[in-house]
C-alpha cells in the first residue's frame, strides 16, 4: 500500500494527515515536494490543506501549475486514487480534474468550526465504511469554500452522483451545500471538511477515521 | 509592449467583496452608490512583433492561468 503526500510551498496539514494515515491505515506515507516531477508508484495520492502560494491570484491556482502536477493529472487519468482535502480540494478544481471552483465564502468570513456533514454514498473508494446519508461531524477551516459551478454542468452532477457530501445546513454559500465531489470515475475525491483533524475524539469528533478506514478497505481488497 | 489584463468576476457570480465595499460606502453616507463588483487587474511587458502578436499571446496565458474561466471574464489591453 503506497501512499504519497504533496506539498507545497504554504501546506500546512501534510503532517496532520501523515499521522491520520498512521493511525487509521497503520502505514507510514512519502511526503513529497511540489517541484518534484515523478510521484512514485502510489495506490493513493493525497494533496493535503493549507494556503498553497499564500492563495496568491486564486486558492490553488498557483500550485495546480507545479512540476509534480503534470504527473499526477496523468495519473488520475489512468485511475489512480486521489484526495484532495481543502486546498487539495482548490488545486483539484484549479487543474480542471473536478469541475467547478470554490470562490470566498459568500459571509467573507473565515470559518473554522466542527459541522454536521451528510456523506450521500457508501458504495465508492472513500466511502466504503460510512452508511449511505450518514450524518457526520467533520471540522471545516476555509476562506475559499463557496462551490460554484454552471447550471449545466451542476444538473450533470447531481445526476450522476458526484457529491460526495454535503453540509447540513449552508454555511459559506456553496450550491447545493456541495461540501465534497467527485470526478466522473469517482478515484477522485475533494473535499472541503478536514477528515484529518477528526480522528480522535479529543478534537470533537472521530468521524473522519471512517473516510480512512474505507481507503483502507478498499485497497486491500 | 505594455499589456493589461482586467479580470472580474462574472456576472451570475455573488461577489462578496463587492458587497462588503458597498456597505461600508453606506456608513460613509455614500448612498448614491450601487452594485459594486470588484476585479483584478495586471499588469505586464511583453516582447512580441505587433499588438496582435502580443494579443494572441496574452490570451493564452490568461486562459491558462491568469484568470479562471469558470468564474471571471476577462478583458486585455495592449499597448
Amino acid at each position: 500500500m503506497e501512499i504519497s503526500i504533496i506539498r507545497f510551498p504554504g501546506t500546512n496539514c501534510e503532517v496532520d494527515t501523515y499521522n491520520a494515515v498512521k493511525k487509521v491505515l497503520g502505514t507510514t506515507s512519502t511526503i513529497l515536494s511540489c517541484k518534484d516531477t515523478v510521484i512514485p508508484r502510489s495506490d493513493l495520492i493525497i494533496i493535503p490543506g493549507g494556503f498553497s502560494y499564500g492563495d496568491y491570484l486564486r486558492s490553488g491556482a498557483i500550485a495546480a501549475r507545479e512540476p509534480i502536477m503534470s504527473d499526477l493529472i496523468k495519473k488520475a487519468k489512468n485511475g489512480v486514487n486521489i484526495l484532495g482535502i481543502c486546498n487539495g480540494f482548490q488545486i483539484l478544481t484549479e487543474c480542471n480534474l473536478l469541475p467547478g471552483a470554490l470562490l470566498k465564502n459568500s459571509t467573507l468570513k473565515f470559518i473554522s468550526k466542527i459541522t454536521n456533514i451528510q456523506i450521500t454514498r457508501n458504495d465508492t473508494f472513500f466511502s466504503k465504511d460510512y452508511d449511505k446519508n450518514q450524518s457526520v461531524k467533520i471540522p471545516v477551516a476555509h476562506h475559499d469554500g463557496n462551490y460554484f459551478v454552471d447550471q449545466e454542468t451542476l444538473r450533470a452532477i447531481e445526476e450522476n452522483d458526484q457529491v460526495a457530501m454535503r453540509y447540513a445546513e449552508p454555511i459559506n454559500g456553496s450550491l447545493n451545500n456541495i461540501a465534497g465531489l467527485y470526478n466522473n470515475s469517482f478515484n477522485i475525491l475533494g473535499m472541503m471538511p478536514h477528515p484529518e483533524r477528526a480522528i480522535d475524539n479529543q478534537t470533537g469528533s472521530n468521524d473522519g477515521i471512517k473516510l480512512f478506514q474505507s481507503m483502507l478497505k478498499s485497497m486491500s481488497l | 509592449m505594455k499589456a493589461r489584463v482586467f479580470i472580474r468576476l462574472k456576472s451570475e457570480v455573488l461577489d462578496p467583496q463587492g458587497q462588503a465595499i458597498e456597505s461600508a460606502l453606506k456608513n460613509l453616507n455614500e448612498n448614491n452608490i450601487k452594485n459594486i463588483r470588484q476585479g483584478k487587474l495586471i499588469e505586464m511587458d511583453i516582447e512580441a512583433k505587433n499588438v496582435e502578436e502580443a494579443k494572441k499571446s496574452i490570451e493564452n496565458i490568461t486562459v491558462k492561468l491568469l484568470a479562471n474561466t469558470v468564474i471571471e471574464d476577462y478583458k486585455i489591453e495592449i499597448e
